[in-house]
């Protein structure tokens, strides 16, 4: 008799939460490059909050938000990481030959990449406060932007997975870097839309997904409880999540699964 | 020996060279970041502009420097991590077995650099040209600007050399990159440093890529400002920066039993 779906998840993922810790070249760069953008990005343009119209006076806290966003995005690298190199390694062909599904397979690394994005999004809010950031939403508003992040870490995470599934290599994954990277300094990531003087660029930031994830994650911070920035943001983090794991599993159940 | 290590390094730069246009992709990164960085940071930051105090004609000029700078580290970088590849792969030691002289090994991937540098300063200026880039200055002070920018992308692949020659792997990229990418940041990049406040006013001040970035931005308003100063902190860097390559290409050529090693307690083992 097979395990059931719970215990080859529970297996799985905590192989995957024991990978993932005992990884510190990959953890340490996830925390110091988003805090090192915090740092300069919130200290060299720290003038933009006089721009007439601005949201707040502290652009540390207005660039928070994005940073909690690229914090997350790193999962994105890292489950594909980890799944592109159980493919490439022949780790999931040898799985095959027990009765696993396809699902256990792409659900069990986001353990991994889950506990860790919180982590770090903890240790992002922390640095913040200290650095004079407020909450304009509350304690209550701090517990929700951990879930916000959460949400979004598993979205990322999950195309990752895709990203690994589709390529089945662990280096092809990394070109998710750069394009995380550009689609997020693509966004309202350092100015609100409404105040962006270039029409050129406010088109693109509309259209870039990446700035209504900023936007939910800030709108915690600076609005309070913004229930269209929150929704929108959610929303897009929770399609993005089922259809990337859909795909991800339909597609592992075609190729390497059924090979 | 002066025409066989012409000979070797300009064999590198050409093998190089034609594995590159082979396989064009790794070519992009470091022309497609900076040109990325310029896109968001003129269009998303240009109201910074009309904040007081700001001084400078025109902020897509102001990014313009950041971004030329940019392009020529990373290429810089990325063609030092073509002699990480070639060390970790075996190349690099078939090759120090054929120069007479090593650091022809370095001369080589240097004119493979400024090669790269050439093609990534045309396309960076085209594109901001033809996003409306104004340029003030003449073309002293626009060669005076390029030349910097030169000076830079050799400091940069010197210093990854040096890098890469110590530790022959190419997980030394990430140790090559980070430094430049925090170099470039804690200078002037959104605003001029009169500007900045806290501790980033400080660090910009003990920054030499400061001075370069006001010279760069000077020489293109047509407002030379420290332009020596400048000059002297790039020549200099290349010239710490060849005797850090130099030191990096004497331990390679020694192998890897030469690395100094220390036991227990700080002593050297005892060879048996």
């Amino acid at each position: 008799m097979s395990p059931s779906l719970g215990v080859q998840v529970g297996r799985l993922a905590r192989r995957s939460i024991t990978r993932t810790l005992r990884q510190p070249t990959i953890i340490v760069p996830n925390f110091v490059f988003p805090l090192f953008m915090l740092a300069v990005v919130s200290a060299g343009g720290d003038q933009v909050t006089d721009v007439k119209g601005f949201p707040t006076d502290s652009y540390i806290t207005f660039v928070l938000g994005a940073t909690l966003v690229q914090g997350s995005a790193g999962a994105a690298t890292m489950a594909g990481n980890a799944l592109g190199s159980d493919i490439s390694t022949g780790f999931l062909s040898r799985l095959t030959l027990t009765p696993i599904r396809a699902s256990t397979v792409v659900i069990a690394p986001l353990a991994g990449v889950a506990l860790l994005g919180v982590a770090q999004a903890v240790v992002f809010l922390l640095v913040g406060l200290a650095a004079g950031v407020s909450v304009e939403a509350g304690v209550a508003g701090a517990l929700a932007l951990l879930a916000v992040v959460l949400l979004m870490v598993l979205a990322f995470g999950a195309i990752g997975l895709l990203a690994a599934v589709l390529t089945g290599s662990a280096e092809q994954v990394q070109a998710l870097v750069a394009l995380v990277l550009a689609l997020l300094f693509m966004s309202s990531m350092l100015m609100p839309r409404n105040l962006i003087e270039q029409d050129w660029f406010r088109t693109i930031a509309t259209y870039n997904p990446m700035s209504y994830l900023v936007e939910a994650t800030r709108s915690l911070l600076i609005t309070g409880w913004d229930v269209e920035a929150l929704a929108v943001g959610c929303g897009l983090a929770a399609a993005a999540m089922i259809l990337a794991l859909a795909a991800a599993v339909a597609s592992l159940n075609r190729s390497i699964l059924k090979a | 020996m002066f025409a066989r290590s012409a000979s070797i390094a300009l064999g590198i730069a050409r093998r190089s060279t034609r594995k590159l246009l082979k396989n064009p992709l790794p070519g992009l990164p470091p022309m497609l970041i900076p040109l990325f960085m310029f896109a968001a940071f003129t269009g998303a930051l240009s109201a910074l502009s009309d904040t007081g105090g700001f001084g400078y004609y025109d902020y897509t000029a102001f990014q313009f420097v950041f971004v030329l700078y940019m392009a020529s580290m990373f290429v810089g970088a990325f063609s030092a991590f073509e002699i990480a590849a070639d060390y970790e792969g075996g190349m690099g030691n078939r090759l120090m077995l054929a120069a007479p002289q090593r650091l022809a090994i370095v001369v080589g991937y240097l004119i493979f650099a400024i090669a790269r540098f050439t093609v990534a300063a045309v396309v960076v200026w085209a594109i901001a040209l033809a996003a409306g880039l104004s340029v003030r200055g003449g073309p002293v002070e626009i060669a005076g600007l390029i030349l910097l920018a030169l000076l830079l992308n050799l400091a940069t692949t010197l210093y990854g050399a040096g890098v890469a020659l110590r530790l022959q792997s190419i997980a030394a990229g990430t140790l090559i990159l980070l430094p430049l990418f925090m170099a470039l940041f804690l200078s002037p990049v959104f605003v001029p440093r009169e500007q900045l406040s806290g501790w980033l006013e400080v660090v910009a001040g003990l920054n030499p890529l400061t001075a370069l970035m006001e010279a760069g931005r000077g020489l293109l308003a047509d407002d030379p400002v420290s332009v020596g100063l400048a000059f002297a902190l790039a020549g200099g860097l290349v010239l710490a920066f060849t005797a850090w390559a130099a030191r990096g290409m004497r331990r390679a050529a020694a192998g890897p039993d030469a690395a100094p090693r220390r036991g227990p307690k700080g002593r050297r083992p005892q060879r048996a």
